[in-house]
């Protein structure tokens, strides 16, 4: 059996840091999941709003979070509001910031299409019973929106927390970063514990999105 | 001795330049079954959307007992709980159950007692054969069962009017009959309602009187057996020519071949 080096996680606290950095993935995405859901939420309200400057300004606001590579965003946040604006953001608040505006953005996206998504008639049935406004998104529009969101925002949550392994660029020591440190400390005493470390990020990973995968699915086919 | 229940005056409803109804004006009755029939694209469904303020109108009005029916008015949940409207495609809610769709308005909207409601789902559901698909969702049950459950749910409001916009014209042949049966019955208890259809049998059947309406008047307006035997204008004619058929006979031509 070739050797994969998973005997490098066992030196010293090598495990214990690959599971704190995770803890720190876990602490940028879930906190800006937890900023960008009511944020989105509200974001989506609006963008189904008639008027056409609140239209605009939305359409505007997502399609520049979404078309710009997190990276990209990342970097505009941590750099470059430091040299222009004097802002001494921390990397991890840098990250979170980002994390919760693409959040937004996304979850914005995600509510407006729920939204829509309910035909006009189910308004007109419940108009036709006297359903007022109030009564009528409470009881009619609500629970149908929600149905349709919880799977789709799920599936956001494990995005989210994938794509926190970019905030290493900024200097952020999360899972993927105390990876390559093993590695990097390693590299003489184990030149082959890149495949066992990686492959252990891997598994971390996996062991917290397959689960939020899995509900979203459970849930998907309960409600569909 | 009946009263006048529903009032349409001059309505005038447009679509931008086009004129769908064109200074329409009639009368209900309480306890009188109104079948409006016509060539589709005549307005008679907008006409049923405008009675129930669906539709925002461009003239005349709609009185239902005395009371305006428009738009604007703060009064209007109110009064849609006075008429009840039962669609071509169902349009029950597809997250709650057939005896939640049902009883959701009467329990929220009326604020009547939930144990009295469900009571009185639970009989009417009887009577339109449908007990046992209580706690059905929409999509389990067919177009039929869908249809009574959303008449069901339009007849627990205890509405003083009911209409109804094509109830069966989604529906597969072999349920039309069992959503029909139901308006029979309906108009045997005296119900006020409005209908259209495309069904002329059952039209003849269950109305006390026929409106025809074409290019967004009314062409002709008469009691059932009149308009059906003997329509007074070409286009009534036209239309009623439409529903029947020569009967095509295989007939073998003696002495003729090639």
């Amino acid at each position: 059996m070739p050797d994969l080096g998973f005997e490098v996680l066992w030196k010293g606290k090598n495990f214990a840091r690959l599971l704190g950095g995770l803890g720190v993935a876990l602490r940028i995405s879930l906190v800006a999941v937890a900023v960008s859901m009511p944020l989105g939420v509200l974001l989506g309200l609006v963008m189904t709003r008639k008027h056409p400057a609140t239209r605009i300004l939305s359409r505007l606001y997502l399609e520049f979070v979404r078309i710009m590579p997190q990276l990209v965003l990342l970097f505009l946040a941590y750099f470059g509001a430091t040299r222009s604006f004097g802002w001494d953001l921390s990397g991890e608040f840098a990250s979170i910031l980002v994390f919760s505006l693409w959040g937004t953005a996304e979850m914005g996206d995600l509510v407006r299409g729920a939204l829509e998504s309910v035909p006009r008639h189910q308004y007109e049935s419940a108009a036709a019973l006297g359903l007022d406004g109030a009564q009528t998104f409470r009881y009619i529009i609500l629970p149908q929106t929600v149905r349709r969101l919880i799977p789709l925002s799920i599936n956001l949550v494990t995005r989210m927390i994938k794509t926190t392994s970019l905030v290493l660029m900024i200097g952020v020591v999360e899972v993927l970063k105390v990876a390559q440190q093993i590695i990097e400390a390693n590299r003489m005493s184990s030149p082959n514990a890149a495949f066992g470390v990686y492959l252990t990020v891997f598994l971390l990973y996996f062991a917290v999105c397959w689960p939020i995968s899995l509900l979203a699915g459970h849930l998907e086919k309960r409600w569909l | 001795m009946s009263r006048e229940l529903l009032a349409v005056e001059n309505l005038v409803k447009r679509y931008g330049e086009n004129t769908v109804l064109d200074k329409i004006s009639f009368r209900v009755q309480e306890g009188e079954t109104l079948v409006i029939i016509g060539p589709s694209g005549c307005g008679k469904s907008t006409l049923l959307r405008c009675i129930n303020a669906l539709e925002p109108i461009q003239g005349g009005r709609i009185l239902l007992d005395g009371q305006e029916i428009s738009r604007d008015a703060k009064s209007l949940p109110k009064l849609r709980q006075r008429i009840g409207m039962v669609f071509q495609n169902y349009e029950l809610f597809p997250h709650l159950n057939a005896l939640d769709n049902i009883t959701l308005a009467p329990i929220k909207v009326q604020k009547r007692k939930r144990a009295e409601v469900v009571e009185e789902a639970m009989s009417l559901l009887e009577r339109v054969g449908l007990k046992d698909r209580a706690y059905d969702f929409p999509r389990q049950l067919s177009g039929g069962q869908k249809q009574r459950i959303a008449i069901v749910r339009a007849l627990c409001m205890r509405p003083e009017a009911l209409l109804f916009d094509e109830v069966t014209a989604s529906l597969d042949p072999e349920m039309v009959r069992e959503v029909l049966d139901v308006l029979l019955a309906l108009a045997e208890q005296g119900r006020t309602m409005l209908i259209v259809t495309h069904e002329m049998q059952f039209a003849r059947a269950v109305a006390d009187r026929v409106l025809f309406l074409d290019g967004g008047k009314i062409v002709e307006e008469a009691a059932p057996d009149a308009f059906f035997d003997a329509p007074q204008s070409e286009r009534a004619r036209k239309f009623l020519r439409t529903f029947t058929f020569e009967t095509v006979k295989h007939q073998k031509i003696g002495g003729y071949s090639k």
